[in-house]
């Protein structure tokens, strides 16, 4: 493949399907027989059962059995290692708590399942869920962070330091803030669930929210020892996952367990409120940054803590504080890291995950230190520009983010900022120009895929990821073509099942690179198999060097005499293949090891902010990524909207409440949990850099999940400050943080 | 769901007879409110009655203004040409409502009917004054168990600073009366002791001890529409809305004005607010102070002031002393702009 050449823009293969309801997601498979389940949750965040009386549930109409830990059918394997936090059952905690569901009295968080109902319809469920009656010993929830700070722990991991601990203190210029980060919930479209078919004593169909088909399937082999082999798993179509989709949750496989116990399929779909307990959360986080710098604008001293909430049963980490390693030329950085465990259920990554919590920080900060300094905010971050990674002192494999802060700030006008906040005003609403950094590691896992050419010239392409949304099998389309010239529309990708070769979840930005490599070489196997039966000896190219041949549209050439082709048909024809079928399992390779390797991004926005009203508009918003080549321009650029879109949500609008009381959510609906509305959101300009990075992989690309929202925050937080003057550290910013008392 | 009755009525008479009946009957309308309330249990109703049917969804001229019927939808209130052009303030409000969806199912009666949004009250594992005795969760089960008000001490920022009693904080929350209220509207109900009228800001109340009443409507009684007085204001009407995003979200805080000028004088003016009362909020003292003076920031805020006697916070929702003169200054000042 030519990565020097930019990839056309073509549709997403799977849109008219999705727009016109073709798609099937999981709740969409239906079973003759199948069950439905419905969850009751505790209503009391911590304490113990005393009592659950399911006799008038059990009575109702059309329900078939009502579960709870008095009778809840055993899982046997629940207490195996697992393997890893995204794959099994919860690990086996260090904490103080063990978390089983339907396993004993104890409540752990407020939601926790404490029966499951099933029967013949969703509304008989439902009905009949609202019939149990529990009775429950209550005692003090401890809910709040701020409140238990006092108990932190420390997780794996540990701190981090390099240079002088106390060089922050001798700084010249010294900057200590504080910044608070609310809980977020994904809030998908899409409820989550599971439907599980026992189709054979030890034989396993599962139709399920999952962002990884396989990792499902492994936990269910550990959750009831039996072999990966025999259970299916399949998600094709996910409507948005956004990471709450990484981890099997105790209540698939809960289901899985009545499956099998009543004898009949049963699905689950969790409803809006319980989307707030059972499937994680962006963690609430409080951090503080001291930073330290030079009178010419030079870094002298970071220093990042962060401390972030986590269920009593387990503990939940993420990178909130790792880009403040490596970001920025700084000789004295120290990292702190601390977790409280609280009566509240376990967090996930969302979308951008701690690193979008942490660049919320480092990115305020930055934007802080400049307005200190008297800098503008682009020069302070050149002035402390790296090219290596000073963290592990390794050259970048690409870093192009001089280029993406030049084109950014073009388009969006960043010449008519003034660095004094309060200076500009439109309609007597105050505008405001910001800007930040967004950075996420770019990997390649391992991954494996199949190709298969057949003689017709169609070519099938299989793996076993899903698609949540960004365009995976797009992508996977491109790469195929720019390798086999097979032209889009005689290409298939079939993905999101087990029966296809096994590939890692959807997540951490890693797909395109690891799924897309490994269809780039089982693509690459073919058209080299291909190029061998063109030059053998009785060969229509015979006597050529297959180095020297050339594939295009569908017929191989010698590049140097292009006027002498076989068309690929016919050479499959005469060789009597009717396809030529190719896997590839590729591992990581050791030369990325001696590379950092990272996606960055740049936001910059325009706010406009009603000084009496406290209101917050972004009115324009220009994203740049630095991802290394685009594999589908137009799927990327509606990835990179769709990150911008959360990173409104993230600034200006969504907080899950909880009043602390009771350890109770109190919006958790999507009319009080406040995603962001199309009014919310402006036209949304994407820019990319597109230019290949040499390491990664073949194609040269990098991901951009995450770094399409990661930072967005941080530049709204900063363009209220350029708008108003005031600092506000604290998301969301709603218009009570910003509404100056004018009377 | 609870199982219920269901009966559908194509006259006013056979809505009121069939509600008159029997206790736990409710009116069915856009059911956009009352069915919510139905699935979070909220409400448990013995029968709903349909009154989709019955032929009160006109909007028509009369000799004193406008008549809008109690069956109206939102939307087509809002765009009804009449509407925009002489009662520009009531179609902006019922615009700041909602989403587009909604107002397409809302009506004109079911709008002044809905129930606070307070989250206590949705939530039936804690008591509510307003709702009644718990329904589920640790205190479930007892016949006379605990009422009270979790709001007060509790998360209330969307809650009132005006109007509040011990009992109850909660706000009603509808865009559409706050410009009913401000442009001295009239309800017109038809019941089984025969028909009568009362003035809009009569028409809800402040919960005192009775928190669970919200308006002033009889059991059985039906509302059959809604009067409006021709006005001046149509040329500086604004209604402005302060929430925790663009659209779709009840108001924190939402001001509605009308205004007739002459030159740069206020010559009259209706002022009113949402998102701080039990009911919508009418700021007579302010209409008056402003009645002749100049359009100026300093009478804009003289007036704010004056509105705010009586005004405390809960906690959470101090915010709205400030954020509540503020949004009148700001909507004054958008009002008497647009010429
Ligand atoms: C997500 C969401 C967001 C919303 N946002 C807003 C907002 O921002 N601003 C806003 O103002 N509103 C908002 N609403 C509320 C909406 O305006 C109301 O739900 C709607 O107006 C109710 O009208 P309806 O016809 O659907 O009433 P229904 O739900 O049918 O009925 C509501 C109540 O009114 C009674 N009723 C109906 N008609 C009559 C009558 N003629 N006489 C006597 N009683 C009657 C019913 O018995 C019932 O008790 C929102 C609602 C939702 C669900």
């Amino acid at each position: 493949m030519k990565n020097e050449t930019k990839n056309p823009a073509i549709d997403r293969i799977d849109g008219r399907m999705k727009v016109t309801g073709g798609a099937k997601y999981f709740a969409d498979f239906d079973l003759p027989d199948l069950a439905y389940c419905v969850i009751v949750g505790s209503e009391i965040a911590r304490g113990t059962l005393t009592n659950i009386d399911t006799k008038k549930a059990l009575s109702a109409p059309g329900v078939l059995g009502v579960f709870t830990h008095l009778n809840m059918p055993p899982i046997p394997g629940w207490d195996a290692p697992a393997g890893g936090q995204a794959d099994g059952p919860p690990p086996k905690p260090a904490t103080e708590e063990t978390y089983r569901i339907l396993s004993g009295p104890k409540i752990l968080f407020d939601g926790q399942p404490i029966a499951l109902v099933v029967a013949n319809t969703y509304e008989r469920a439902t009905y009949a869920a609202s019939l149990v009656n529990a009775k429950y010993s209550k005692q003090t929830a401890r809910t709040s962070l701020e409140k238990h700070i006092d108990k932190q722990v420390t997780p794996k991991g540990g701190d981090y330091s390099r240079g002088k601990a106390y060089a922050y203190q001798s700084a010249p210029v010294k900057l200590e803030a504080d910044y608070k980060i609310p809980i977020e919930v994904h809030n998908p479209m899409e409820l989550h669930g599971i439907t599980a078919h026992w189709t054979g004593d030890k034989q396993l169909m599962i139709y399920a929210k999952t962002q990884g088909v396989n990792a499902t399937q492994q936990a269910m082999a550990q959750a009831f020892k039996i072999d990966p082999k025999n259970i299916r798993v399949h998600t094709e179509f996910m409507g948005g996952g956004f990471g709450m989709g990484l981890r099997t949750w105790p209540q698939e496989t809960a289901v899985v367990a009545i499956a099998k116990k009543i004898g009949r399929p049963v699905k689950l779909v969790i409803n809006r409120s319980q989307m707030f307990t059972m499937v994680g959360h962006r963690p609430y986080t409080v951090q503080t940054i001291q930073m330290g710098a030079d009178n010419h604008g030079r870094l002298v001293a970071i220093n990042h803590a962060a401390t972030a909430e986590t269920a009593s049963y387990e503990d939940f980490t993420e990178a909130t504080v790792n880009m403040t390693r490596f970001m920025y030329e700084c000789p004295n950085v120290s990292t702190r890291y601390r977790l409280v465990r609280l009566d509240r259920s376990v967090p996930i990554w969302m979308r951008g995950p701690g690193e979008a919590t942490g660049a919320f920080a480092l990115e305020s900060a930055m934007d802080e230190m400049a307005h200190k300094l008297s800098m503008d905010p682009i020069e302070f971050r050149l002035r402390n520009y790296t090219e290596t990674d000073p963290e592990h002192n390794l050259p970048y494999s690409s870093k192009h983010l001089k280029e993406a802060y030049e084109r950014g700030a073009d388009a969006i006008g960043w010449k008519d900022r003034k660095n004094e906040p309060g200076s500009l005003k439109e309609d007597n609403w105050l505008v405001g120009y910001g800007m930040s950094t967004g950075v996420f590691n770019a990997f390649r896992w391992e991954a494996s895929a199949r190709a298969i050419l057949h003689a017709d010239g169609s070519l099938v392409i299989q793996s076993a990821v899903t698609d949540i949304g960004p365009g995976t099998g797009t992508a996977l389309t491109m790469i195929a073509h720019n390798v086999l010239g097979v032209p889009f529309d005689r290409i298939k990708v079939e993905y999101g099942d087990t029966s296809h070769p096994k590939a890692p979840s959807q997540g951490g930005s890693a797909i395109v690179s690891a799924v897309g490599s490994a269809v780039f070489d089982a693509c690459t196997k073919i058209k080299n198999e291909l190029f061998e039966l063109a030059v053998k000896a009785n060969g229509p190219l015979a006597g050529a060097q297959t180095a020297d041949l050339v594939l295009t549209e569908g017929a191989i050439s010698i590049e140097k005499g292009l006027d002498k082709k076989v068309a690929v048909g016919k050479l499959m024809e005469s060789s009597q293949l009717s396809k030529i079928e190719k896997d590839a399992d590729l591992k990581g390779s050791p030369d990325l090891q001696k590379y950092s390797m990272y996606s960055f991004s740049v936001h910059f926005v325009k706010v406009k902010v009603n000084s009496l009203t406290g209101a917050v508009r972004v009115t324009k918003a220009v994203s740049v990524a630095d991802s290394g080549r685009i594999i589908s321009p137009k799927t990327a650029a509606s990835q990179m909207i769709g990150g911008v879109t959360g990173g409104i949500g993230m600034a200006l609008t969504e907080e899950a409440v909880i009043d602390h009381r009771f350890g109770r959510f109190i919006n958790n609906n999507l009319a009080d949990y406040h995603v962001a509305v199309h009014a919310d959101v402006p036209a949304i300009e994407t820019i990319f850099i597109d230019k290949p990075d040499p390491v990664i992989n073949p194609m040269g690309a990098k991901g951009m999940g995450e770094i399409a929202l990661i930072g967005f925050a941080g530049a709204v937080a900063n363009a209220v400050f350029n708008a108003t003057g005031q600092r506000i550290r604290e998301l969301p910013i709603t218009p009570d943080k910003v509404m100056q008392r004018e009377v | 769901m609870n199982p219920f009755q269901f009966t559908r009525v194509s006259t006013p008479k056979a809505a009121i007879a069939a509600v008159t009946k029997e206790s736990g009957t409710y009116f069915l309308a856009g059911g956009t409110n009352l069915i919510d309330l139905v699935k979070r249990e909220v409400i448990i109703p013995e029968r709903l009655v349909d009154i989709n049917k019955l032929p009160l969804a006109t909007i028509e001229k009369t000799a004193t203004g406008i008549r809008i019927g109690a069956m109206a939808k939102n939307s087509a209130v809002a765009d009804h040409e009449l509407v925009k052009k002489h009662f520009p303030l009531l179609s902006m409000a019922l615009n700041a409502g909602a989403s587009a969806q909604l107002r397409n199912m809302a009506t004109v009666g079911g709008n002044m009917m809905q129930r606070t949004r307070c989250s206590y009250f949705y939530d039936t594992s804690m008591p509510c004054n307003k709702r009644g005795p718990v329904q589920s969760g640790p205190d479930k089960g007892q016949p006379n168990g605990p009422t009270g008000c979790r709001a007060i001490g509790g998360s209330n920022r969307m809650h009132a600073i005006f109007g509040a009693s011990g009992k109850c904080i909660a706000v009603h929350p509808s865009d559409m009366c706050i410009a009913l209220a401000a442009l001295d509207a009239t309800v017109n109900i038809s019941g089984p002791k025969g028909d009568r009228s009362v003035p809009f800001s009569e028409f809800h109340r402040l919960p005192g001890d009775m928190p669970q009443k919200d308006n002033t409507l009889a059991p059985g009684e039906l509302i059959m529409s809604v009067d409006v007085p021709t006005n001046a204001f149509s040329e500086h009407s604004y209604y402005l809305k302060v929430r925790d995003r663009a659209s779709y979200a009840f108001a924190l805080v939402s001001v509605g004005v009308g205004i007739s000028m002459k030159g740069k004088t206020i010559q009259d003016i209706r002022l009113a607010m949402g998102g701080v009362a039990h009911k919508p909020w009418r700021l007579k003292e302010a209409e008056q102070f402003l009645k002749g003076k100049e359009a100026t920031e300093a009478n804009f805020k003289q007036a704010a002031k004056l509105t705010m006697t009586g005004a405390k916070g809960y906690g959470e929702n101090d915010f709205k002393l400030t954020l509540a003169p503020n949004s009148i200054v700001e909507a004054l000042q958008v009002a008497t702009k647009t010429a």
